[in-house]
This record gives structure tokens, sequence and C-alpha cells, in this order.
């Protein structure tokens, strides 16, 4: 039996044929997938086929010109954006603010945990958390944007190239982010060329973007 | 009440720490205020007369500055688009976010009044006066200040642009402050003034959160 | 992952406000109202001003100074209702996304631009002779200046937008902005007027108007309109071409980038 702490409402994902174009000219269409409890979708494709693009007509910031996104489960009276995480190609975090109060801005906000330490921990940067953010490094300042994830419980995580900007040990890292949530009944939509570990096989769904795919593959 | 308790102040930390704008925004109101009188003349009549006139252009002047940076820098480090998930509507956020500019650059300005107002030979209660003005009348101008900033977020050079979209707009403020103070002979021509002033705020304060917000979220696209 | 591909549907499955406004089908259409409108502008033009130079009496005060008049006012009439056009696309841009509205807005900015500077030079001009000076600050003078200044923001702001379809949108918001606040700015312009200039000056339309000269008025009133409507169906059209030649570069660059092994 799955531990469901971290989407208690049995929240699932249901994309069929979804497509976006802008000016006229078709960016992708046609993805379909379904997302469960605990399942990670992996978004993979050559670069421009439009990744970015999907994931954000996923979270309803670009509008799809066909398609459907429904969430299972949710509340009527709440907002879909309330239950999704995002994290883009910027980290989002504020240099003039020290660690700990980019995090906790982020808590209150988004009407999460009082208590930000867990999540300062689990991205290193406890010693460091009084500091400004603007002496963190790169690979830093990108754990300090995902640790945003933990400070307060969404049950979809959607994720572009969270790993960009992060060393091999950082990649790690943000794998076990993935897998722990996922443990948990969360689900995770990402594009990224990261393999996730300690997941079952049948848990994590790739889904190919790019009407060129076929001619890579060969 | 608290997400957008926290989104104030964090704007408010944000505008007062290294790389914020209050003070640039303070200093500039100053000296564009005491610059006026090199190209009018020391008259102290004169200055008196205009003096009212030359602290609202001062103002105005002194928050189209800052106003670029609004969303500007949210927008281009990816906090913008994690904002629009908060349990908070972009709207509330977007009224935060004024609230927040508003105290950090248009109240300090309006506390330092009174020191243009002793430079340009100005009575105590007209002082008093502009000093009422500029609390009913800068909120407006914030309000137009958001949605040119709004509108102009995506565009990576566009803290020109936006001050030729707002400058029109921001007309009936200029009328109806300065007036508020100095409309000379017609009989209660400041009241009214002042009566529109209030009224024009009010009504930009209504339809700016949705403007701005929708600006925002086209923007994204 | 299935493979169907969505449809574009072509305009045969449309309504038929969806139809006539589809872009391809309105290159199609418009195509036979250009030559006809060319036609009645050029006829109602030519009477127009025949009667304003040759059939219509001087002003007993103004002079001949009074056929200024005949441009000045349907132009001051067009600024105001390029705007509304604006002003009512930008709700199609915004509430239906529909491409047509962006085009429409874009193609009728410069136009109502145009017009706007027409009645400030001919309002000018007016002014020389009749007040004695070429600018006053008179409550309307006042506020087609900040009109043209309102057009020329919108005109600045379509100038720095790269992707024209993102700024269709969000130029409609500024627009509905204004279009708020139109009213306002002309209503706090004419309280200020009379704040400061009690002294009664010429209107350049006045109140009482007889009929010799209501007749010119309402002649180059339809002229200058099918003049409008005839300048936003050009420039509507060229900018659909515009877009469409855009489309297919970006197509073409995408298939350059896709087919490289």
């Amino acid at each position: 039996m799955r531990k469901n702490g971290k989407n208690p409402e049995n929240i699932a994902l249901n994309v069929m044929n979804l497509a976006c174009e802008r000016g006229g000219f078709e960016i992708f269409s046609g993805v379909s997938f379904t997302a469960q409890p605990g399942e990670v979708i992996l978004l993979r494709g050559p670069n421009g086929a439009g990744k970015s693009t999907c994931l954000a007509t996923l979270y309803g910031v670009l509008p799809k010109s066909f398609g459907t996104v429904s969430f299972e489960n949710i509340d009527p009276e709440r907002e879909p954006r309330e239950y999704l995480h995002i994290v883009g190609h910027v980290p989002g975090v504020k240099t003039t603010l020290t660690v700990k109060e980019n995090l906790t801005f982020w808590a209150q906000l988004y009407g999460g945990t009082e208590n930000v330490l867990p999540a300062i921990e689990a991205a290193g940067l406890e010693a460091i958390q009084d500091s400004e953010a603007s002496i963190l490094s790169a690979g830093q300042t990108r754990r300090l944007g995902l640790a945003r994830l933990l400070v307060a419980n969404r049950p979809i995580w959607i994720l572009d190239e969270p790993t960009s900007a992060l060393d091999k040990q950082g990649d790690q890292w943000v794998g076990q982010l993935i897998a722990d949530h996922c443990a948990e009944g969360g689900i995770v939509i990402a594009a990224t060329h990261l393999d996730i570990p300690h997941l079952a096989p049948e848990a994590v769904k790739t889904v190919m973007i790019g009407y060129s795919a076929v001619d890579h593959a060969s | 009440m608290k997400p957008f308790l926290a989104m104030l102040t964090r704007d408010m930390k944000l505008a007062t720490r290294i790389g914020g704008d209050s003070l640039t925004v303070l200093l500039f109101y100053i000296m564009t205020g005491a610059i006026m009188p090199f190209a009018i003349g020391p008259d102290k009549d004169q200055l008196a007369q205009l003096g009212p006139a030359i602290i609202w252009i001062s103002a105005l002047l002194s928050l189209l500055l800052a106003l670029d940076r609004l969303f500007r820098m949210d927008h281009e480090d990816g906090s913008l688009l994690a904002m629009r998930q908060a349990s908070l509507p972009l709207e509330m956020i977007v009224v935060a976010k004024i609230c927040a500019h508003w105290v950090t650059t248009a109240l300090p300005l309006i506390v330092a009044t009174p020191v243009l107002a002793i430079l340009l030979n100005l009575e105590i209660d007209q002082t008093l006066r502009v000093i009422f003005t500029l609390l009913v009348g800068t909120p407006a101008l914030i309000c137009f200040g958001a949605i040119g900033a709004a509108v102009t977020v995506s565009i990576k050079r566009g803290g020109l642009i936006a001050p030729i979209l707002i400058l029109p707009l921001s007309i009936p403020t200029l009328i109806f402050g300065v007036s508020a103070v100095s409309s000379g002979a017609i009989a209660n021509a400041q009241d009214a003034a002042l009566l529109f002033l209030a009224g024009f705020t009010l009504l930009s304060l209504v339809f700016t959160p949705f403007a701005a917000a929708l600006a925002l979220k086209m923007a994204a696209e | 992952m299935t493979e169907s591909k969505p449809q574009e549907p072509t305009p045969q499955d449309l309504g038929f406000f969806s139809r006539i406004a589809h872009p391809g089908y309105f290159l199609e259409w418009s195509r036979y109202f250009i030559w006809p409108l060319v036609g009645i502008t050029t006829i109602l033009m030519a009477y127009g001003l025949y009667l304003a130079f040759f059939n219509s009496p001087a002003d007993y005060q103004q002079g001949e100074t009074v056929r200024i008049m005949y441009v000045h006012v349907p132009s001051a009439w067009l600024s105001q209702f390029c705007y509304a056009v604006m002003a009512i696309a930008a709700i199609g841009s915004l509430v239906w996304r529909h491409p047509l509205a962006d085009v429409s807005a874009k193609a009728a900015a410069p136009l109502g631009a145009t017009f706007t500077a027409i009645a400030l030079i001919t309002g000018a001009l007016w002014g020389a002779p009749t007040w004695g000076t070429f600018w006053e600050w008179d409550g309307r003078m006042t506020s087609t200046l900040i009109m043209l200044f309102i057009y020329m923001g919108i005109i600045a702001l379509w100038r720095t937008f790269e992707d024209q379809v993102r700024a269709g949108r969000i130029i409609a918001v500024i627009t509905l902005v204004g279009a708020i606040n139109v009213p306002i700015i002309k209503f706090s312009v004419d309280w200020w007027n009379t704040l400061h200039q009690p002294a009664s000056v010429f209107r350049l339309d006045g109140p009482t108007m007889p009929p010799s000269i209501l007749l010119p008025l309402f002649v180059m009133f339809f002229a200058f309109s099918f003049l409008f409507l005839l300048l936003h169906f050009i420039s509507m059209r060229t900018e659909i071409l515009r877009r469409r030649a855009r489309a297919i570069e970006r197509q073409y660059a995408q298939q350059l980038r896709t087919q490289k092994p």
C-alpha cells in the first residue's frame, strides 16, 4: 500500500490530445497522458520541440488550441492552481533577501508550513540560512529555488529543466526529491533528461514531444 | 490575509535593501524640485505661486522613474510565475505590490515635501494642503504606473515606453491635484478639485488590479 | 499518446460571423469591397469639397476661414471614432482572442493618429487668423492633443513588441484602460479650461449652424468616414498578409531546423 501523505485527495491529471499554437503556427500537438498519484511523467524531445510550451499549457499560463487538461478529484471550490507547484527555467530567488526570508515568503504566500527549516536542511543550506542569497553559487541558488517545493504541500509538481545549473550531485538530489514526492502519492511532470532513481519503472512514464522524434531515434 | 501581508512585507523589504529604489526616488524628487528655481529664477513670489505645480510635477516624474521595476524583476527571475500558484489571486498580488510600492516610494516623498516647500517659499497652510493632495492623488499615479509597468513587462527595454503610455493618463490627476491647492479665483474650485481627485483615485484603485493582472497574464503567454 | 492531429476548422464549418471574421475569408470577401469603397469615397469627397469651396457662404465673423471646418470637424470625429473601433477590437482580442480583432486594432491606430493630427493642424490653421495664435489651450484642442499622445503611445507600443500575437492582447488592455480614461481626461481638461480661461473663445463648431453650412459638413462627414473605412480595410489586409508572410518564414525556419541530421 502506497503512502498518500502528499496527495490525500488522490488528485490525478488527465491530458487528452493537447495542442498549442501561436500566431497560426503549431508548436506541438497530440500530447496525451494520464498521471495517477505516485507517477512521474517525463517530457522528452529535441530542443525547441515545445517541451516548455507544453508545460506552460498544462499549468494554464498558455492557452491551449486543442484538447483537454482535467484534474480529477479536486475541490470545485478551489482553483486548480492551488494544487500545483511550478519551477521554471529561472529559480525565482531574490538575491537581497536571506535564504530563510526567501523560503518564508513562499511558505506564507502558498499558505504552507510555519517552519521552513526542514526545507532549508533538505537543500543543504542550513549553515547559511541567515545570509543574503546573493552569496550563493548558481547551484545553491537553484537548490533554494527548488526548496520552494517543500515549504507548501502541493500534490502536483511541474518542473521545467529542474537540473539546469546543477552538478552531478545536484542531479541526484533532485532525483531523490522527485522520488520522495512520488513515493508519498505526489505527481511530478518534468521536462528533464534525468533518470529518477528508487522508483518502480511502471511509475515513470515518458512522453515524447516533437514531430521529428522518430527521425532522431533512427 | 497572511499571504497578502507576506507579499506586502517582502516587497517593502526588497525596496529598502541594497538595490532598492526608495532612496533613489526620494533624492530624484528633491533634486527635480530644487533645480526648478535655476530655470525659473529665485523670485520668491513667483516660486511660491508655482510651488504646488513644481512639487506635483516632481512627484509625477520621480514616481515614473521607479515604476519600471514594479513587476519587471519578478517577471524576469520567475517569481511572478511562481506567484500565480499562490493561494491568492493575481489581482490581489497586484494590490499588495501597489500598496508596498506606494509605501516605499510615494510615502517617503510626501514626508520629504516640507523640505521642497521651504526651498520654494510655500506658506505653511499651502504646504499642508499640497501634502494632503499628494496623499490623495499619488495612489492614482501608482495605479496607472502599475498598468504601464504590467503592459511593458515582457519588453526587454520597456523602461522608456511605459512613461509615454502613463503620462497622458495621469493628466486628470495632475489637473485636480494642482487645482486643489492653487486654483485662484473661482469659489469652491479647490474643494471640488480635491473631491474629483479622490474620486479619480478610487476609480483607478478599482480597475487597476484587474487591468494590471490581465496584462501580466497576457505578457506571460 | 494518440496520433490524431487537431484540425483547424475550415471557414465552411463556422457560423456566419466567425466565417466573415476568419482572416483568410476576410481577405477573400474584403477584396470585393475595396474598389466600390474607392468610388464612393472619391465621389463624396469631390462633392463635399465642391460644396465646401464653392457652394457655401463665408461666415460673417470668421470669413473664409470657416471652410477649414469642413475638414476639421470630420477629422475630429474620426479621431474619436477610431478609438472606439480600437476599443471594440480590444474587447474582441481579450474575450474571443480573435486574430482579426488584433489586426483591426493595429490597423486603426495609425489612422486614428493621422486624423487626430489633421484635426490639430487644421485647428491651428483656423486659430491663427481667428484667435491670433496657432495654439490656444482651448478645452477641445487640448483634449485632442492628449488623444494624439495616447495614439502615439499605442503606436510606439506596437512597434516595441517582437511577438505581434502577444502584443495584440497586451495592447488591448491598455487600449481599454485608455477608453475608460478618455472621457475623464476630457472632463478634467474642460474643467481646467473653464477654471483658467473664463473668457469665451470662438469654437470651431458652434451650436447654431445654418443649412448652407450643414449640408457640406454632412457630406464631408460621410466622405471622411468612408475614407477611414477604406483605409482601414486596406491596412487590415496588408497586416494579415504581413503576418502570413511571417508565419511562412517561421515554418520554413522550423523545417530547416528539424531536417538537420
